[in-house]
């Protein structure tokens, strides 16, 4: 034990409170400590000490077997001069990134206002349009592969009967990124689900004055149905952003089994079938830390990762705060 | 101040010290291990991807093993593929022996010491390694350090149907690639709508073993120079295999082509649609006999050597195969070793193993003995095993990294992604050196 004297602002020394209170603050933050302990252990074990690995590895090379050895900064010039497929699924990422999160946020806003507006059968409707969410990603890419066959699939032999050639679907480069975008609007009842009840939690009163001062539904929608649900609407950008960078399973699956290889899905082989149209940063990110045993130059990658999505996260948030959208009801 | 300074760089040494426990340590020393007492017993622990069947066969060829040597009992573990091989190296819990049936990793492997050197063994035991053909000698070792044994390999030709032969007037199989390119044309059958009804010959990149790898030997096309640096745009044998994928491809229809592709059956299923008398030829191992023989009997099918662009080439083929190999932390190194040697070197089990999985056995006697039990189609591969012109990929650290750049430049040209050969072949081959430069 050292000094036992502090000073008030005022400058008079006080003496220290006595052992028993002591005891009882440290008691005190001791049972903070057991409480919050879960959660300290886990987010260190699986966030802090990951994120310091990755950090740390990124200036490594690292090929999974043999210790670790500083390579400086060489994974961060490659990412940026030397990867010609970085860029490749950087764009696929953007791309995907930007029909995610636009469509879905889009679908589910327009079809949660007409569950609303059922009044007969909503439960039915509400439950059909959530259940596609609950399809397990591997699932519902195999689903749709099927029905999207270009030989064999419902959806061609239906525009066959029209005399209508269909797409290649997943088959094709220049079709498979939207055809995996329809693969995630129909898996996008989550996000129907958190509009449908937002807009229950719009107070009627307000549609009623606006009804009876003259303005029409789109005026009604515009003026108090987005800004009172802005909230969500932020939440579902925000969310459909980082569904869109960090996109992995349905694109594996889908270009494993359209590309009708016997290798099996994530496999050098098939990722990003056809002409890797559909490999996503992520799965790049995979190809090189598993296939490739460029941990290093892979951790690299993740941390470019994190670093966007933090930006493109606090500058969107930013920019729809300032846009009065998002902003929490006083 | 100081003291979080000093923590925050506590915290990040965590991740380097821990790597350092993770990762193996030091090679080993690389003398050669001697074998186990015969009073002292030792339990081997194999590791290998074979499942069922396969994996009980491989049981009772090991038991051979074991009547050699009762001190030494083997525990054989199906279900491993290299993924866990690799994981259980890092962990410090690698198994005694692991079997891969991928080559595409031994050059990491070697390099990083994951699989133990075995020249002073092989040194030490004189093994005569003459006996096993010169591509499977290549397909097991790295920058001159064998770190593995080849157990059985995988040779590619050509499969026709002779019923469809027969009926489009065609005497005997294709020679050459144009050759074959005639017969594809002859022998391709379309529906009404104009799709494809019979493929005479698939040459979609990436379609079952249609893949960059098992073609290019056949057009003389060269994956690097002794130095290691990529030859995929200066060697003339790529600009011919890909002009000839895409000739072929436009002459089929490309559109028709997928679609054909898009509804095939599973390659290794009894609906691979040369199996079921949808495709006239393929290129392909010689375990589909083995496939064959078990699903469609009644097929009339013949094999032959894949056709060469150069009829001068005729006879060369790809080889690959299952490899055999001591991982590093292996407890008993000793006793692993017997195993590896009497696996590889000796004729009975590999015997037993070619007659249980159709494959084609790596040693010189093994491939004249008068135990092996195939189909009389398997004798192409056989003949083409002891030819002399078998060739392969080179090994690389970084696993497949080049066959996946090429292939997809491959399905991108041939398709009509892009008209620009020479320019996608340089790109390719710079994007290959680059990769291969990465962590070295």
């Amino acid at each position: 034990m050292t000094a036992v004297l502090e000073k008030r602002p005022g400058g008079a020394s006080v003496a220290r409170p006595p052992a028993r209170r002591r005891r009882r603050g440290r008691g005190r933050r001791l049972t903070i400590l057991a409480f919050t302990a879960p959660w300290l252990i886990g987010l260190t074990l699986f966030f802090l000490y990951p994120a310091v690995a990755t950090l740390v590895y990124s200036f490594t090379n690292f090929d999974l077997i043999d210790n670790p050895t500083f390579a400086g900064v060489k994974n961060y010039v490659f990412l940026f001069t030397s990867d010609p497929l970085l860029w490749t699924s950087i764009g696929n990422t953007v791309w995907l990134t930007v029909a995610l999160t636009v469509g879905r946020v889009l679908f589910g806003l327009v079809a949660a206002v007409v569950l609303v507006r059922i009044k007969r059968g909503a439960g039915i409707f509400r439950t059909l349009f959530y259940l596609p969410a609950l399809a397990p990603p591997v699932a519902a890419s195999l689903a749709f592969v099927f029905l999207l066959n270009p030989a064999t699939g419902p959806v061609n032999q239906f525009l066959h009967l029209f005399g209508i050639q269909g797409p290649l679907w997943f088959n094709d480069p220049a079709w498979a990124k939207p055809s995996l975008a329809v693969l995630g609007l129909w898996t996008s009842g989550t996000i129907i689900v958190i509009f449908l009840a937002a807009l229950l939690d719009v107070p009627g009163e307000l549609y009623e004055a606006a009804s009876l001062d003259g303005a029409n539904g789109w005026q009604q929608f515009r003026s108090i149905t987005v800004p009172a649900i802005s909230p969500v609407i932020t939440f579902a950008v925000v969310n459909s952003i980082i569904t869109g960078l960090q996109y992995f399973t349905e694109a594996v699956v889908a270009g494993a089994v359209a590309s009708g290889s016997s290798y099996t899905s994530g496999s050098s082989n098939n990722l990003g079938y056809p002409s890797n149209s559909t490999l996503t940063f992520p799965m790049w990110l995979y190809e090189q830390a598993f296939h490739q045993f460029h941990m290093g130059y892979a951790s690299a990658m993740a941390i470019v990762l994190f670093i966007v999505s933090g930006v493109f996260t606090v500058v969107l948030v930013n920019r729809m705060r300032s846009a009065g959208i998002g902003e929490e009801e006083e | 101040m100081k003291r979080r300074t000093a923590a925050v760089l506590a915290v990040l040494a965590v991740p380097l010290t821990l790597a350092g426990c993770t990762g193996v340590g030091s090679a080993s020393s690389g003398g050669a291990q001697s074998a186990p007492a015969a009073d002292q017993k030792v339990t081997l622990t194999v590791w290998s991807a074979f499942s069922d069947r396969e994996l009980k066969g491989l049981g009772e060829v090991m038991d051979g093993f074991h009547k050699l040597h009762p001190n030494i009992t083997i525990k054989n573990v199906g279900n491993q593929d290299d993924d866990k091989i690799t994981q259980s190296i890092r962990g410090g819990t690698a198994p005694d022996v692991a079997i891969s049936f991928s080559t595409d990793d031994i050059g990491q492997y070697c390099s990083s010491g994951a699989f133990q050197d075995l020249s002073s063994y092989i040194s030490r035991d004189k093994v005569d390694l003459t006996q096993i053909p010169q591509a499977s000698r290549d397909y097991t070792t790295y920058k001159g350090k064998r770190c593995a044994m080849p157990l059985l390999a995988d040779v590619y030709g050509l499969y026709y149907n002779k019923a469809m032969f027969a009926k489009a007037g065609i005497t005997a199989p294709p020679k050459t690639m144009d050759e074959l390119a005639a017969d594809a044309k002859k022998l391709t059958q379309y529906n009404s709508d104009g799709s494809i009804k019979v493929a005479g010959y698939v040459p979609t990149p990436g379609f079952y073993e249609n893949t960059v790898q098992a073609l290019s030997p056949q057009f003389g096309a060269q994956w690097q120079d002794s130095s290691g640096k990529s030859t995929v745009a200066t060697s003339k044998g790529w600009q011919d295999m890909l002009t000839w994928q895409r000739s072929l491809t436009n002459a089929m229809g490309k559109d028709k082509l997928t679609q054909f592709t898009a509804k095939a059956g599973d390659e290794y299923s009894a609906a691979n649609d040369f199996e079921s008398g949808k495709i006239a030829m393929i290129i392909d191992g010689e375990y589909r006999t083995a496939f064959l023989k078990a699903e469609h009997p009644d097929l009339a099918y013949g094999t032959a050597p894949f056709p060469t662009f150069h009829a001068a080439d005729y006879g060369t083929a790809y080889t690959t195969g299952t490899i055999i190999g001591i991982p590093k932390g292996a407890s008993n190194t000793g006793a692993a070793w017997e195993l590896v040697k009497y696996m590889s070197t000796q004729t009975k089990p590999l015997v037993q193993l070619a007659n249980l999985l159709g494959n084609v056995p790596t040693t010189a006697d093994a491939l004249k003995s008068p135990d092996l039990k195939l189909p009389p189609q398997f004798d192409t591969f056989l003949t083409l095993s002891a030819g002399g012109k078998l060739q392969n990929n080179p090994p690389s650290p970084n696993g497949g990294a080049y066959i996946k750049v090429m292939e997809d430049f491959d399905l991108k040209y041939v398709t009509g992604g892009t008209n620009d050969l020479m320019g996608g072949l340089q790109q390719a081959a710079k994007q290959i050196d680059a990769d291969n430069a990465l962590g070295q």
